[in-house]
């Protein structure tokens, strides 16, 4: 199958999926007890029946359950994700002012994890009798078994109170009023803790994955060959292993996008990193509804957007995959 | 080698592979240290409130106190004078409860889905693959936030909430499991010899599928354990009991002032969890044979 032709039945179905993601979200609000014309009296200390008929009308409540869901569906698929009750301003331009915070934070930790994972992995593999190997089962253990929040915190406490390297919280010095490359080395310095906060849990599990495939692929015949040929060792573990051992890394770092969302949001919370995951999370508080819907959504399309690519770049690392659906 | 009994039940080679598991598994030191650590927690866990029968929530003392600084609070007071060594000994009940319910939802939930896509293929593994797909795409904890509040927080919303969201790893991991065994010699045995599909999929298959399953169900409870401090560190979980990632929650804006208060209770996290992950990883080198020569 050709590229175009995969990437346009890959968007059909992306695109199916999210609209089952929109109906399960409407659905459960519509569900839940309690509504925003409930909200609104009850901030307002009650109101006459009428005033509440007409609020409930103004908010297109009077009507039924598929009509509802079906004027919201129009809407999203239009591009309208409704008006934050709280903010009372659109929702998407909302999520949108927060997106790049987050996409900084999980692509900047994403990238660290991977780099460092890697290395650690294939190093440990090259140097199977070496202290590496140490290093990375012990760096799994913390990462899979340190709730990310509390390493947060516990690095928040050594490097910004203790040691005051770094900055503890918020992306960027609202004092200094920075502009071009100052501000970007403000905001990269303020990323320091939360990306390497971020990171830890993956440096984890692809320092490990890393090692297992390499020494998977250590062991095949090609690399026999390689070796056989008379190649340096080095040679024949950066130039022919690590391409193919890198292929379950490239995977995992897609399969793992949702979940790194998830850790998105309690290391926003820890040093109130002005994200997605902190405005979802207050819009929840709030029960901001409309706002809710909208978080969710955008976050189910960076999880397809980020699987996609992850497909895209195995198509692009493994050239015997043609037919990947 | 099976080594099957008269009646053609493969039982036997799955006990045999049960001892010889247990018997690589006694030898993994780091296994073992979980084990004993993990039989220590529940100790603490199940015994502790009534060998310290301290209300977690009662202020005992001055607040901030440093540990040692009260003889009344030998690990320090949080920022209200509320006694540390009481939340932990007591914040443990909750956690690990919901840590353990929620692993067994997500187990059913995932070991049926798997089992059923996985044994009858077709249509009903495309549905079902697309279910699992469905959930994979929601984002577990921002879905599981939400379903909390709408639901009120308490502890059977926040199990429920995790077991629905954490399922899809254990469906594709039973489903691969069932692809690979509803293939093999004893499985086209019991079905020539008449055996229902239901009794092909929950007594023959099953109990074969099983290791790694095992294996991942005791690092699902590691995650689930995680994912409820997560909840109650943001507040989403029942303020009126207390718990290890409560206790963090409520004391994060006085770190520096109160450092034990934080750091004490994600150590009992941390602790916890790395012991479930020494005695699951000693499984998984337990149950595949392949891997014991790292």
């Amino acid at each position: 199958m050709g590229f175009a032709a995969w990437l346009a039945r890959r968007i059909a179905y992306a695109a199916g999926l999210l609209a089952a993601v929109a109906i399960l979200n409407f659905s459960l609000m519509h569900l839940a007890p309690g509504d925003i014309v409930q909200t609104i009296v009850g901030e307002m200390g009650g109101a006459s029946e009428e005033t509440i008929a007409q609020l409930r009308k103004s908010y297109g409540l009077d009507r039924s359950f598929p009509e509802q869901l079906g004027i919201y569906l129009g809407r999203v698929a239009t591009g309208d994700l409704g008006t934050s009750a709280y903010y009372n301003q659109p929702v998407l331009n909302l999520i949108l002012d927060r997106v790049p915070a987050t996409v900084l934070l999980v692509v900047a930790a994403l990238g660290l994890a991977i780099t460092l994972g890697t290395f650690l992995g294939v190093m440990a593999a090259r140097f199977p009798a070496s202290w590496l190997g140490a290093v990375v089962t012990i760096v799994a253990l913390f990462g899979f078994s340190a709730p990310v929040f509390w390493s947060g915190l516990m690095l928040l406490l050594l490097f910004a109170s203790v040691f005051e390297l770094l900055p503890a919280s918020g992306m960027y010095d609202v004092a200094q009023g920075a502009t071009g490359i100052a501000y970007a080395l403000d905001v990269a310095y303020h990323l320091v803790l939360p990306a390497g906060t971020l990171a830890l849990i993956y440096l984890a599990l692809y320092s490990r994955l890393s090692r297992a495939s390499m020494l998977e692929v250590l062991g095949s015949d090609y690399v026999r060959t390689a070796r056989a040929k008379g190649l340096s060792e080095n040679k024949v573990v950066f130039k022919h292993a690590l391409r193919n051992a890198i292929l379950p890394v490239v995977t995992v770092a897609g399969l793992q996008l949702s979940a790194m969302l998830a850790g998105a949001v309690l290391v926003e919370t820890v040093f109130t990193w002005p994200g997605m995951g902190q405005l979802a999370f207050e819009s929840i508080l709030r029960r901001d509804n409309q706002l809710i819907l909208g978080i969710l959504l955008l976050s189910a399309v960076l999880v397809i957007v980020g699987n996609l690519l992850t497909d895209a770049a195995y198509r692009f690392i493994d050239p015997r995959i043609k037919t990947g659906g | 080698m099976v080594e099957e009994t008269g009646d053609g039940r493969p039982e036997t080679k799955a006990r045999g592979l049960w001892r010889e598991a247990w018997s690589v598994f006694r030898r993994n030191r780091a296994a073992l240290v979980g084990l004993a650590l993990l039989a220590i927690i529940a100790l603490v866990v199940v015994l502790g409130p009534m060998a310290y029968p301290v209300d977690p929530f009662d202020i005992v003392g001055a607040p901030k106190a440093r540990p040692g600084a009260e003889a009344e609070a030998p690990l320090g007071t949080d920022y209200l004078g509320r006694d540390v060594l009481a939340g932990l000994i007591k914040g443990g009940r909750p956690t690990l409860l919901v840590g353990f319910c929620a692993a067994l939802i997500t187990a059913l939930i995932g070991i049926t889905i798997g089992a059923l896509g996985g044994f009858y293929g077709r249509w009903v593994d495309g549905v079902l693959g697309r279910v699992t797909e469905f959930f994979q795409v929601l984002p577990a904890l921002l879905f599981a936030m939400v379903l909390i509040t709408l639901f009120a927080p308490s502890l059977l919303t926040v199990t429920l909430a995790i077991g629905i969201v954490a399922w899809t790893s254990m469906a594709r991991l039973t489903r691969a499991e069932y692809l690979r065994i509803r293939e093999l010699e004893y499985v086209r045995a019991a079905r020539s010899i008449g055996a229902s599909n239901a009794r092909i999929i929950w007594r023959i298959i099953l109990p074969n599928a099983m290791p790694p399953i095992m294996v991942s169900a005791t690092l699902a409870t590691g995650s689930a354990i995680l994912f409820e401090a997560g909840l109650s560190f943001l507040g989403l979980s029942d303020p009126n009991i207390m718990s290890w990632g409560l206790m963090i929650g409520s004391n994060r804006n006085y770190l520096r002032e109160a450092w034990w208060a934080v750091t004490f209770p994600g150590l009992a996290i941390f602790v916890t969890v790395l012991a479930i992950s020494l005695v699951g990883d000693g499984l998984n080198d337990a149950f595949n044979p392949k891997l014991r020569t790292r």
